[in-house]
């Protein structure tokens, strides 16, 4: 940790906003800032920082960032970390002026716990007390004074949803901008125990410098710190050996002496809050059994709460898998319109082409993924505000553990089945990076709605519409049995690589089941709004250039020298045949002629390139041609058969024109190029490559650096190859070539 | 003392010991979970292999294989 104090670009004071997780720390920064938000990651991490501002009666521009949320400043990972960085100033952190921490008043001596600790650092601070509605339906309230006297800081009592005390707090933002040291307790908890008042002193004296600067509080305040945090399998960055060795030589002496630090300074601290705050809550009726308590005993029931889960999960999956179809269809129709009408205005041109199939595309297939984001952060947005997702961990726990996942998990490979970009996202409400990781890693494999055309495709191609074993319709056999192949794949998948690749410290589950509340609107508007432009200018950029790219090199060059003349068929088809004959005729001749010309393109030739590659699986260079185009996305595969095969590039995986062709494709021998061996074959490749330049895009976006996606594309084309090697050889193998 | 897992469902009483790995047991400490923390037992649930407790207003689950180094005074 180095101590930069970066200066804001306008130099206007910067307020944080910290607290416990669950605790509205959220909708009071929404509350806090306008509507013009910018979301960045810390330095290092990807863990986003947002940062809004507004502006005070007296100080002017404040810039107010939101600090994730933590029940403790100290920590092993990296990521609960950035907690004290953010608040200390360390590691290319601003310093931040002023700290409002938000407190749950429902579950005050918790959230103190983290208040004492941030107290210790000397940043002026202020507590806006949230959920205080919910507080005085259990009939009780807080002794405001009584609480303001004792911490020595200010005391805002708020009702975020409602806006109640949000001027109140803007007041003594003002205030204590103005005069710091009425943000600054006066006092500082210290431990009785005299053994441990040296601990921390020996531990103070090897932190660095540049951490501290001198003064003596935070030194202190950064010796607990370690004293805490530091041990042999923590994952903390930039934490000097000197520092490590202190804190070990502590921890053994205590040992000897059958002292345990940790606790000691824990229950120290806890006692102090004990003795002077459990004054402030007043009680004016006896505890009930809480609303929460009594929706629990529904929804966490093993059968009627498992259903109802269920039927939640079914409503979600099928919006995004049917409800949003109307929408996508819609832009989809726009940007065809707005395609033609540039095709209609402009004469026939590389410029002309370059916009329509290359910007008006790109950006239609950017814009495309907006009803499958929008719906699915709707949906989280409306679990996590009601407190439902954790619900869903709670309810999913036993199965995603035996993948070494997080029950949060669920959702996010539930997504995958409408679609890896959306779920990609979702991976965001999950608090630790490996559990992120490893579930981003393995989402795409489950079977997503653009691999849905190709199977269609080479089913209804390749397999009779027949029954097996008597009863078993081959066609939906094999759908289903796709299906249930890859989403075995992809949970074996998530299973090896929590075990191997993102080991990570093993973590016991901990989950906090906060109570339920009615969503607050404008806070899920404000969330779906952000995802989706975040989306839109991150991932979209890179789909955009993508798009152009594939376009160039399914086009270029233009007007190659072909080996048939079609103008001479042409007039020739002319002169011998009329009518509808004569249509026939030129229609064929026309999708022969665009076969030709495309596949003289650099991106064909690189599909000849690939040949040898894609052999050994089955697949001639016009199926590789198919996976080049299918980079763009999945369900492209078919309209690319399409050009390729001479059908014309409208073709669906409903044409019968295009089923024939590929029934009738034959290698120069005579012997046909598809098989039902080579179907299967190419439907497991199409089910386990990562051919969707939109979820490398998405994966970008989340980890913001090009080594993950790049590991995602390389091992899912590895497994995609040997799989469908296994199934093709091992299928001739057995005579069924 | 009996053990967290142990305890029937709706069982009020004092944190007598907190065990466990390390890291997890000062999670639970900082949450507040302390010796004499007085806690109450609310469900178990899949088939026992969660169990939610309230402590300090806070609903919380622990997995059984872990709430079985936790013992309550009985």
């Amino acid at each position: 940790m180095t101590a930069t104090r970066l200066q804001p670009a306008t130099g206007a004071p910067l307020v944080a906003v910290a607290g416990n997780p669950n605790v509205g720390k959220t909708s009071l920064f929404n509350r806090l800032t306008g509507q013009d938000l910018k979301v960045t990651n810390y330095p290092g991490v990807t863990v986003e920082r947002h940062v809004g501002h507004t502006d005070l009666p007296d100080a002017g521009h404040v810039e107010i960032i939101d600090i994730p949320g933590t029940y403790s400043l100290s920590g092993r990972s990296a990521e609960e970390q950035i907690a004290i960085q953010a608040i200390a100033g360390l590691e290319g952190n601003q310093t931040p002026d002023l700290l409002v921490m938000a407190v749950d008043s429902t579950q005050l001596s918790r959230n103190l716990y983290l208040v004492l600790q941030v107290l210790e650092l000397g940043v002026p601070t202020i507590l806006a007390l949230t959920m205080t509605d919910m507080l005085e339906r259990r009939k009780q309230r807080i002794d405001l004074d009584g609480l303001t006297k004792v911490l020595g800081v200010p005391v805002v009592r708020m009702v975020c949803h409602r806006g109640e005390g949000v001027d109140e707090l803007r007041a003594t933002m003002d205030r204590v901008l103005a005069d710091p040291s009425l943000g600054r307790p006066g006092w500082l908890w210290r431990p009785e125990h005299p053994m441990l008042l040296e601990d921390i002193d020996q531990v103070g004296r090897a932190v660095p410098d540049n951490w501290v600067g001198d003064d003596q509080d935070r030194r202190w305040a950064f010796g607990l710190w370690a004293l805490l945090s530091l041990a042999d399998d923590d994952e903390l960055n930039a934490i000097p050996d000197e520092l490590r060795k202190a804190v070990a030589e502590r921890h053994a002496l205590a040992e000897e002496s059958d002292r345990e630090i940790e606790a000691d300074v824990i229950r120290g601290r806890y006692e102090w809050i004990d003795s002077h705050v459990a004054d402030a809550v007043i009680s004016t009726a006896p505890p009930v059994k809480t609303r929460t308590e009594r929706v629990d005993s529904i929804l966490l029931h093993p059968v009627l709460g498992f259903g109802i889960f269920v039927v939640a999960m079914g409503v979600l999956f099928q919006s995004l898998f049917s409800w949003a179809d109307p929408m996508i269809g819609l832009i989809e129709t726009i940007f065809n319109e707005l395609a033609a009408l540039i095709e209609g205005s402009m004469g026939p041109s590389l410029v002309r082409d370059f916009i329509v199939d290359g910007v008006i595309a790109g950006v239609g297939s950017v814009v495309v993924f907006l009803p499958q984001i929008l719906l699915l952060f709707f949906m989280i947005c409306l679990m996590e505000d009601t407190g439902y997702m954790a619900r869903v961990a709670f309810l999913m726990d036993r199965i995603m553990r035996k993948i070494g996942l997080h029950g949060r998990a669920f959702v996010p490979m539930l997504s995958g089945f409408a679609c890896a970009v959306p779920a990609v996202m979702a991976t965001r409400t999950m608090e630790r990076r490996r559990d992120r990781m490893v579930t981003m890693m393995a989402v795409p494999l489950m079977s997503c709605s653009a691999r849905l055309p190709v199977y269609t495709l080479l089913i209804a191609a390749l397999f009779p519409p027949a029954n097996v074993f008597g009863f078993v319709p081959v066609q939906g056999g094999l759908m289903v049995a796709m299906y249930v192949f890859s989403t075995l794949i992809a949970l074996a998948a998530a299973g090896i690589m929590s075990k191997f690749v993102f080991r990570g410290v093993e973590v016991p589950l901990l989950l906090e089941l906060p109570p339920y509340r009615v969503p607050h609107w404008m806070s899920v508007v404000r969330m779906m709004w952000q995802r989706a432009s975040l989306f839109l200018q991150e991932a979209g950029r890179v789909i955009l250039v993508c798009t152009i790219v594939l376009w160039a090199l399914l086009t270029f060059p233009r007007d190659p020298a072909l080996e048939t003349d079609y103008e001479a068929l042409r007039s020739q088809a002319t002169s011998t045949l009329t009518g509808d004959a004569l249509d026939e005729r030129l229609a064929v001749l026309d999708g022969e002629e665009g076969s030709d010309i495309f596949l003289q393109s650099y991106g064909a030739r690189m599909g000849k390139l690939i040949e040898p590659a894609v052999e050994p699986l089955g697949f001639d260079w016009k199926i590789g041609v198919g996976l080049i185009g299918a980079f763009a996305a999945r369900e492209v595969f078919v309209s690319t058969m399409g050009v390729v095969y001479g059908v014309g590039d409208g073709a669906d995986e409903e044409s019968t024109t295009l089923r024939e062709h590929i029934r009738d494709e034959t290698y120069t021998d005579g012997k046909p190029v598809y098989t039902p061996l080579v179907a299967l074959s190419l439907m497991v490749f199409i089910a386990l490559s990562c051919q969707c330049m939109s979820t490398l895009a998405a994966v970008y976006r989340e980890t913001h650096t090009w080594k993950w996606p790049t590991f995602m594309f390389g091992y899912m084309t590895a497994l995609a190859w040997v799989m469908s090697f296994a199934v093709y050889q091992g299928g001739k193998a057995l005579g069924l070539g | 003392m009996t053990s967290l897992v142990d305890a029937s469902v709706g069982t009020t009483a004092s944190l007598a010991r907190i065990g466990g790995e390390r890291a997890f047991r000062r999670r639970l400490m900082e949450m507040g979970l302390l010796p004499g923390t007085p806690v109450r037992v609310v469900r178990r649930a899949n088939g026992g292999g969660l169990v939610e407790v309230e402590v300090r207003g806070c609903h919380l689950t622990l997995r059984a294989s872990e709430a079985q180094a936790l013992f309550l005074d009985s």
